[in-house]
């Protein structure tokens, strides 16, 4: 039974029929959450006693940061399940995960640095996590350009899922290694207010978080479909689906 | 028929996979030291960058001190990169690549047969120059020792990695920037790791710490990567 | 055979094959068995999908539809007994130029494990393919049909009993063919499988001849009725 499950997601045609719904659905709850949470957390979380209102980047700074590194897994655990079930869908996935993940990834790398320039004095600081982060764009742009560089997407999809498994092995790696050498040259003055954090200020954030994770369903799920359509323009389906829309 | 013991088989023979992975070792080092020029090119790379250090920085011993470790430890790493794209560039050209991965002997083996005479061919050179580079960069005395350590167990994994990173790219025409592109990133420990070891030593530190997460690094590489360049071997044969 | 008792049989059996090349489909509904002593030879124009389905057959690619099996198990769950018995010569000779005639060979006899006589054995090879004297030359040196002659010095020398090949009669004299012909006569005899595309006429008793063009896709197969 749970097989048969598994074989009909990995029909493109059943996925893009399933999701058809979703999508409106998914759309305006995650910018709802979003917009709402943003004025909350503009207008009505509390000011921070050392950093004044500048803080309130985090809002946009911590859950891109957070969604950007998990678009890495789900882009690694899709190319896996591609290369070892033959999955057509999954490999889709993985193809759109990497642009989706970039870009929250520069966006957390910006974010960090307008944050930066209140609170260090600069925009550019090597902090350990932003330096993670950068690394994690440069993981995302290999495997974009790979995958773009192969004119058969069966074999860049091959390449890129095999790139992004390596890519997961070694981020824990990567992470870690950036945090010792990170201890090793911290100066004393520059440190994060990570100590504790205030719940009128944690709620909003973990919410804005819930929001950017839905937006990021929404984001994946979309390219997916459109995916789909390019892939499978040939198919009997995809031409009656592209009659009724239009 | 006369020629029946040509060809019948002598049944189960000893160690085969010892025997496929001396093969591939020997053929591989028989045409590095035919190829002797291009061996050297690493390694004047190596050289030429660094010369041009003091060219742009300053050739003050002080600062050229304090920039060996990282500079030594970047340079070797690049040169490294340039020499990966021919790793596996010829063998898919003339058709070997393909009969390499029909062998009836895991390509694990192969794989490290190739990877292994990477290593001996432009790791272990480089290790063994950097020392007289490290002259050229006034590296403190304490800083020798380490160097020659690090890099060796460090050019391991960077051969390891790379040849990840070689085996996606060799069908493509144009690989070469590509391979950088991607392979770099996977380098960030090795990097941090190696010059810190040399670093640590300088300024009077203990650096077996540096050294033994270069090991783990290594046997991790060892395990895991040779499985990732066969598969992306086979992606690229299969076209 | 007398010996045939100590070897194993062996069955090569093609079920309901589709290929496909960039996107395209090439033929399908090819379904083929293969016994011991059989001479398999692919006919068809250029790019009908000999090349592709050759490389199918060694497991360098994998079929759009069907199933290959060795001795009645998929080939994917029985690759190493199969590559154990694979002799494969692709469109690429597989030679390197560095290299001499004899050091190639030794790298080949490497991978199969097999070094009983085998310099003796390699002269013997080199011989029968009218490369002696060029043993230890740099292939670089040799005409194209030389290196090719490189190659199909391995038909005399490697104890596989499946060979796949791909156009090995290319660049090759009248008499190196009739060579060639005799020597897969005695192959089959002994019990052993040839496959291979060529466009000459062989003249062997045991000769099969599939011809890619009877398989061309149906209109529903292009369609895409999946």
């Amino acid at each position: 039974m749970a097989w048969q499950w598994f074989h009909r997601l990995g029909s493109p045609k059943w996925f893009y029929e399933k999701t058809t719904a979703w999508m409106p659905w998914l759309l305006s709850i995650s910018l709802l959450i979003i917009i709402s949470v943003s004025i909350w957390a503009l207008g009505f979380a509390p000011m921070d006693a050392k950093q004044g209102n500048s803080y309130r980047i985090m809002y946009l700074h911590v859950p891109t940061s957070i969604v950007a590194m998990a678009a890495y897994y789900v882009m690694a655990i899709a190319g896996g399940i591609g290369i070892i079930w033959k999955m057509k869908l999954s490999n889709m996935v993985m193809k759109v995960a990497a642009p989706i993940g970039a870009v929250l990834t520069a966006l957390a790398l910006f974010t960090g640095a307008v944050w930066g320039k209140p609170t260090w004095g600069t925009y550019w600081v090597w902090d350990a996590r932003i330096t993670s982060v950068l690394i994690l764009l440069f993981l995302y742009l290999g495997v974009i350009a790979l995958q773009e560089a192969f004119s058969d997407q069966e074999m860049a999809d091959k390449a890129s899922a095999i790139l992004s498994l390596v890519g997961t092995v070694n981020i824990p790696i990567i992470y870690k290694s950036v945090d010792w050498w990170f201890t090793l040259h911290q100066p004393a003055s520059i440190k994060m207010t990570s100590s504790s954090i205030a719940s009128e200020m944690l709620y909003p954030l973990l919410a804005m978080i819930i929001g950017f994770y839905l937006f990021f369903t929404w984001a994946l799920l979309s390219a997916t479909r459109s995916e789909i359509l390019q892939r499978e323009i040939k198919t009997k389906w995809v031409k009656q689906a592209l009659l009724q829309k239009a | 028929m006369s020629s029946n013991s040509r060809y019948s088989n002598p049944g189960p023979s000893s160690p085969r996979v010892a025997k496929a992975f001396w093969a591939t070792l020997k053929r591989d080092l028989k045409i590095a030291i035919r190829h002797r020029g291009e061996l050297a090119n690493p390694l004047i790379f190596f050289l030429l960058v660094i010369t041009m250090v003091p060219l742009g920085v300053s050739p003050s011993p002080k600062t050229l001190a304090l920039l060996a470790p990282g500079m030594l430890w970047v340079v070797a790493l690049l040169a490294t990169l340039l020499s990966l794209d021919a790793l596996f560039r010829s063998d898919f050209d003339d058709g070997t690549l393909e009969q390499l991965l029909l062998s009836p002997q895991s390509s694990y083996i192969n794989v490290m047969a190739k990877v292994f005479v990477h290593w001996l061919t432009t790791g272990v050179p480089l290790t063994l120059v950097a020392p007289l580079l490290g002259v050229m960069m006034s590296l403190p005395e304490a800083g020798y020792i380490p160097l020659l350590l690090s890099l060796l167990l460090g050019t391991g994994s960077l051969s390891l990695i790379g040849a990840i990173g070689a085996a996606l790219t060799v069908s493509l025409r144009k690989g070469g920037l590509l391979l950088s592109l991607i392979v770099m990133p996977l380098y960030v420990p090795v990097l941090i790791f190696g010059a810190s070891g040399v670093r640590a030593a300088i300024e009077g530190f203990a650096y077996n710490t540096q050294l033994a997460v270069l090991g783990s690094f290594l046997a991790l590489a060892i395990i895991a990567a040779p499985l990732a360049i066969a598969g992306a071997l086979k992606m690229s044969v299969n076209n | 055979m007398a010996n045939s008792k100590d070897q194993q049989a062996l069955a090569i059996s093609l079920d309901n094959i589709a290929c496909q090349r960039d996107e395209r489909q090439l033929f399908g509904g090819l379904s083929v068995e293969i016994n011991a002593g059989d001479v398999l030879q692919l006919l068809g124009p250029n790019g009908a999908g000999k090349t592709t389905l050759l490389r199918c057959l060694v497991s360098l690619s994998q079929p759009a539809v069907g199933e290959i099996r060795f001795n009645g198990q998929p080939l994917n769950q029985n690759l190493y007994a199969y590559r154990s018995q694979l002799l494969y010569l692709g469109h690429l000779a597989g030679i390197k130029s560095t290299l001499s005639p004899a050091e190639n060979l030794r790298w080949y006899a490497g991978l199969e494990g097999d070094d009983v006589n085998l310099e003796e054995r390699i002269e013997l090879a080199l011989k029968d393919v009218g490369l002696y004297g060029y043993e230890d030359q740099s292939c670089f040196n040799l005409s194209a049909g030389q290196q090719r002659r490189v190659a199909l010095a391995r038909l005399y020398l490697s104890k596989a009993r499946i060979w796949v090949l791909d156009e090995p009669l290319t660049a090759i004299d009248k008499a190196g063919v009739a060579k060639l012909e005799r020597r897969f006569a005695e192959h089959s005899a002994s019990g052993g499988i040839v496959i291979l595309s060529t466009h000459q006429d062989l003249q062997l008793d045991t000769l099969k001849q599939v011809d890619l063009q009877d398989y061309l896709p149906t209109p529903e197969m292009l369609l895409g009725g999946l």
